[in-house]
């Protein structure tokens, strides 16, 4: 912003940045920083192996005997967080939807609800469905148990809500009055006007961000832990409490940091690439 | 009120319309007739309230006071169903406004199929009908960022037609296309001029008005300065604003 807009903006000129000839912003995604990464995680590994004493299982193979359990937890990781990201997204919409409403008191309800939950801390949303939602709920003659997973999933899906909200707000507002113009004239009602020419036109707009948000969620599912939910930093925690070994501790974090990395690294990636090409069209 | 209405009476009466943005004045008191089948070029200089005037008519900007009927449909009413109003008022953009994530040909149709509910075939040969009529056949499937901006115009024209309205409001169609283009869109209105389609031409073509219009309108700060029949209206106008005018602009 700042070097695009300095021509214009002389008080900002001292700080202006030089062109290096490199993308600045898109150099801590590459794919060589990424090997970079995986390659110092090894090696911690290899240093905690070196700590070990001689008489017990290598690090290395200790890993590898719990990884079908971290595996599990880890599936459940993203399973949260993909059905965080589907209801927040649902919801998130029709909030976002809200805040563009014509009504007034249904922008404003929309509008508090979303910096509401925008603006708290997740844990704290988590604790709230856990501590507030029943264990099971009855609907019909059937009795839906609640785990704890679900409740989570839940708490997770509130701050996505108010995010996605707030990214289809901008989205709307940034397409040009005139659709709106040319829509209205051609008789389209309003909830017309939005399905078929203004909320297709804000979905390549979106991706960027919203994969952005999910990445973000994703990390975030270990939050569930606290709580109590089996998920991969639960199961890492207990995994540690039964070996005993503190020269584990380390490197079995870094290996979970690693799982999270690889899955939430092309997806970075790939916003940044999506960014990209949208500027240019 | 609808139903009274018939030929001889005009298709658009507008009386002693006025509209204030703010303390802005845009319209202050104008008064227009336009029958069917006739063509009424509005000129005069930027920020005349001639764009305004437009969406006054098809309830995009709600006036203050006065009275605008389209048909016998009293547009300054609360109780006024916009969309049965703006089905029979056509409107062309200066900038076009075309939906760019959907083809020349879907976006003709949008209108006839979501508005109109009517059947998908029947409109989809009406559209290539359309677009044949503005000669852009074959231009079918190219979105309108792969078309230039006459093309565009013509498709945005297409897109009003598809409507089958009593009437089209064109506001300065042509300002914002090269000048090699604006030939091509002033030719396709005229076509449709020639063919009786009722015409509210806002526009900074002096030659094109003279050609094609019934009746000209000067305007210049939201009144009616002068008009009358083309010729009459360059040939002597009285008024010394719109001698000045004229001066500038031919």
């Amino acid at each position: 912003m700042i070097a695009s807009g300095g021509a214009n903006l002389p008080v900002l000129k001292p700080f202006r940045l030089q062109p290096t000839g490199r993308d600045l912003t898109g150099a801590p995604f590459t794919t060589r920083n990424g090997l970079l990464l995986i390659f110092v995680l090894l090696l911690s590994a290899c240093i905690g192996e070196a700590q070990a004493g001689p008489a017990t299982p290598s690090i290395l193979a200790t890993i590898l005997k719990w990884t079908p359990l971290l595996a599990q937890g880890f599936a459940l990781n993203i399973a949260m967080s993909f059905l965080a990201m589907a209801i927040g997204t649902v919801l998130g919409l029709a909030l976002g939807l809200g805040l563009v409403a014509v009504t007034r008191p249904v922008r404003a309800a929309s509008w508090l609800i979303t910096q509401f939950f925008r603006n708290a801390p997740w844990l704290v949303l988590l604790f709230y469905c856990i501590l507030l939602m029943p264990f099971e709920v009855r609907i019909g003659g059937i009795i839906v148990p609640l785990p704890a997973w679900a409740k989570s999933t839940a708490g997770l899906a509130l701050p996505v809500m108010a995010n996605v909200a707030e990214l289809v707000r901008g989205a709307v507002q940034s397409i040009p009055s005139g659709q709106w113009e040319a829509a209205e004239a051609l008789a389209f009602t309003r909830l017309q006007t939005l399905r078929l020419v203004i909320l297709p036109q804000c979905v390549k707009r979106m991706a960027p961000p919203w994969m952005n948000l999910y990445a973000i969620v994703v990390v975030g599912t270990p939050l569930a832990s606290i709580v109590g939910v089996n998920e991969a930093m639960t199961l890492t925690g207990d995994v540690l409490s039964s070996e005993g070994r503190t020269e584990l501790l380390v490197p079995m974090y870094l290996y979970l940091l690693t799982w999270f990395f690889i899955y939430c690294y092309p997806i970075a990636r790939t916003t940044v690439a999506l960014e990209r090409r949208f500027q240019v069209s | 009120m609808a139903s009274l209405w018939t030929t001889e009476q005009p298709l658009i009466r507008m009386r002693d319309v006025h509209k204030k943005f703010g303390a802005t004045t845009v319209i202050d008191g104008i008064s227009v007739d336009v029958m069917k089948g006739e063509v009424i070029c509005i000129i005069g200089p930027s920020g005349a309230g001639k764009s305004t005037l437009l969406r006054c008519i098809n309830a995009l900007v709600p006036i203050d006071s006065g009275s605008i009927l389209v048909e016998g449909q009293e547009v300054n009413d609360p109780k006024l169903d916009k969309l049965a109003l703006r089905r029979k008022v056509g409107m062309v953009f200066q900038q076009y406004n075309l939906f760019p994530h959907r083809t020349a040909l879907a976006n003709i149709m949008m209108a006839p199929l979501h508005v109109l509910k009517r059947a998908r075939a029947e409109v989809e040969a009406e559209a290539r009908a359309l677009m044949r009529k503005v000669r852009l056949d074959g231009k079918e499937d190219s979105y309108p960022g792969e078309l230039s901006g006459g093309q565009q115009q013509r498709v945005a024209i297409a897109r009003s037609l598809a409507m089958q309205p009593a009437v089209m409001l064109f506001d300065e169609v042509t300002a914002a296309l090269d000048p090699e283009t604006v030939k091509e869109v002033l030719v396709t209105i005229r076509e449709l001029a020639e063919e009786g389609m009722t015409c509210i031409i806002v526009t900074h073509e002096m030659g094109f008005a003279r050609e094609v219009a019934d009746h000209i309108y000067f305007t210049d700060r939201g009144v009616v300065i002068e008009h009358g029949s083309p010729a009459e209206f360059f040939t002597n106008c009285r008024d010394e604003r719109t001698r000045q005018f004229l001066s500038q602009i031919l």
